[in-house]
């Protein structure tokens, strides 16, 4: 019954629509033509939106989640102990290993007895979601604010450990995304991922 | 007629072809910057130092572009379309004042190629003849788009010319003179026509946009209704030859206007300022082409900013309003002759 008398308008921007009769000063079009300069002159002058792109990168966030590292430990050892916790978490699918047991004398190479000799990630199945991270009990697999570059070949987008695994002299600084409030998000027990 | 004239001319002639394809070429660029500009956007800047080499780059793509000709064309005509828009378009040049006159050891120089006492005939004869390349090649085409288009044109030249010609005979009127040097120096000073005849002006401009195919009156090419229009199976330099014709005839437009109406070569305070008289044609022609840069920048801005006419709306401005309004123009502009020589 409302609705019949009044006219609802949603966004509020809604504009009556009249076929009244057109002014003299809308017949000869002139003065819209020539406040139709006025908005493309201001337009001229104003900021450009443009970013330059190679030069001039866009600002990503703090918490952005890009692509994934696997971390070494203090003295260098691979964190992974290929347990497959972000696998099982991945709810894309995306990541694959295949688990070895770690020799005497690689001791120096990998912290836990059992390592991944095989890790991939699938970048095009990888929706960033981050769960891969939260799900490990060993620190090992992190996002970082790095960008997932284009390629050719699709076959080029699983990644492995040679491109995942941080080098030991070029170590990949994590610290960026691990804001204070993503901490306490980790931490906060009222979050079902926590309990 | 000795052969130091000759020279004389021919070198003007081929600095004025260079200095016309030159300015067309970065029309192309101005054209994109200013849309860029216009739209928050940059527009090209990657070819060289703020895009400077960009045209160069246009050219050289189109140069290498697959030369396809359509299996049904008329392949004399086909050929002959873009070649005579590009001949016609560059023809005008040769009665514009381009400056006054330049007096080495006595002797004095015009900076125009044929000072002929019919210029402005001559310059509508030749756009009228403009239509010829977009018709021809329209028809050669053998394609429906491009026939409508080169129907589109040629009805719309008609259209427009006469109000463009209408608006003229009161330019004409009050300076008593066919020729365009005649008419640019009775504009000494600040004694522009566009005081004078600012209906005439108003009525010439929106014609001159009809003429060149521009925005908002670009109906031949139209493209969301006809592809290309007449350009439709043109590729490669051909289509190049159309697009920078339409260049060089806003060029050639822009002169026109600055000439008829802004005084040419002529600028305020000319007289007060003690130059020689060669310095005085120097800086004439500089401002010249000054006026004619803001006129290719106006062109640019009302093509960024108008959206195109339906047919019918284009054919009504034309006969209904353009027409009528010149007409009265050119009555009351000898009503006041009139009177002034009786008073």
């Amino acid at each position: 019954m409302l609705l019949n008398n009044h006219k609802v308008s949603l966004s509020g921007r809604s504009k009556i629509v009249s076929n009244k009769d057109m002014t003299f000063a809308e017949k000869i079009y002139l003065p819209a033509i020539i406040a139709g300069f006025g908005i493309t002159i201001h337009h001229f002058f104003k900021k450009k939106a443009t970013i330059q792109y190679p030069e001039v990168k866009r600002p990503i966030a703090d918490i952005y989640r890009g692509k994934h590292v696997l971390k070494r430990d203090d003295e260098g050892r691979e964190r992974c102990t290929a347990c497959g916790l972000c696998a099982l978490s991945c709810p894309a699918e995306a990541i694959t290993m295949i688990a070895a047991e770690r020799k005497e004398d690689e001791k120096h190479l990998y912290r836990e007895e059992k390592y991944a000799s095989v890790y991939e990630i699938n970048m095009l199945r990888c929706i960033f979601c981050g769960l891969c991270e939260e799900a490990c009990p060993k620190e090992a697999i992190f996002l970082t604010n790095e960008m997932v570059l284009a390629d050719l070949h699709r076959s080029d987008f699983i990644y492995g450990k040679d491109v995942l695994v941080e080098p030991s002299d070029k170590r990949v600084d994590i610290s960026i995304r691990q804001t204070p409030e993503v901490l306490s998000f980790k931490k906060d027990k009222n979050q079902t991922h926590n309990r | 007629m000795d052969g130091n004239y000759i020279l004389y001319k021919f070198i003007l002639a081929t600095v004025i072809l260079l200095i016309s394809l030159l300015v067309a070429m970065y029309s192309t660029l101005l054209e994109r910057k200013v849309a860029g500009y216009i739209q928050d956007r940059l527009g090209p800047n990657r070819a060289g130092i703020g895009g400077i080499f960009q045209p160069l780059a246009d050219g050289l793509k189109l140069f290498y572009k697959e030369e396809f000709m359509p299996g049904t064309a008329d392949k004399f005509l086909y050929i002959l379309g873009p070649s005579l828009t590009m001949m016609i378009a560059l023809l005008t040049s040769a009665v514009i004042p381009w400056g006054n006159s330049i007096v080495v050891n006595g002797t004095e120089y015009s900076l125009q190629v044929a000072d002929i006492n019919v210029g402005v005939l001559y310059v509508f004869a030749i756009l009228s003849i403009g239509v010829y390349g977009i018709m021809i090649g329209g028809w050669a085409s053998n394609n429906k788009y491009a026939l409508i288009g080169a129907v589109r044109a040629a009805s719309q030249m008609i259209s427009y010319e006469l109000a463009m010609s209408m608006s003229i005979i009161a330019i004409v009127m009050m300076s008593g003179s066919l020729s365009l040097k005649d008419i640019v120096d009775q504009q000494h000073g600040m004694n522009w026509n566009v005081w004078y005849q600012p209906l005439g002006f108003l009525i010439f401009i929106v014609c001159a946009f009809a003429e060149c195919n521009r925005s908002p009156f670009d109906l031949p090419e139209c493209e969301t209704e006809l592809i290309g229009g007449y350009h439709t199976e043109y590729s490669s330099m051909k289509l190049g030859f159309y697009l920078f014709a339409e260049y060089i005839n806003m060029f050639i437009s822009s002169a026109m206007i600055a000439t008829l109406f802004f005084g040419g070569y002529n600028f305020p305070f000319m007289d007060s300022l003690n130059l020689s008289h060669n310095a005085l044609t120097i800086i004439g022609s500089l401002v010249f082409f000054m006026k004619i840069i803001f006129f290719v920048f106006f062109f640019m801005w009302v093509r960024w900013t108008l959206p195109r006419f339906r047919y019918d709306q284009l054919m009504r401005l034309g006969w209904k309003t353009l027409l009528p309004l010149a007409i009265v123009n050119i009555l009351v502009t000898g009503f006041v002759i009139m009177l002034k020589n009786h008073l």
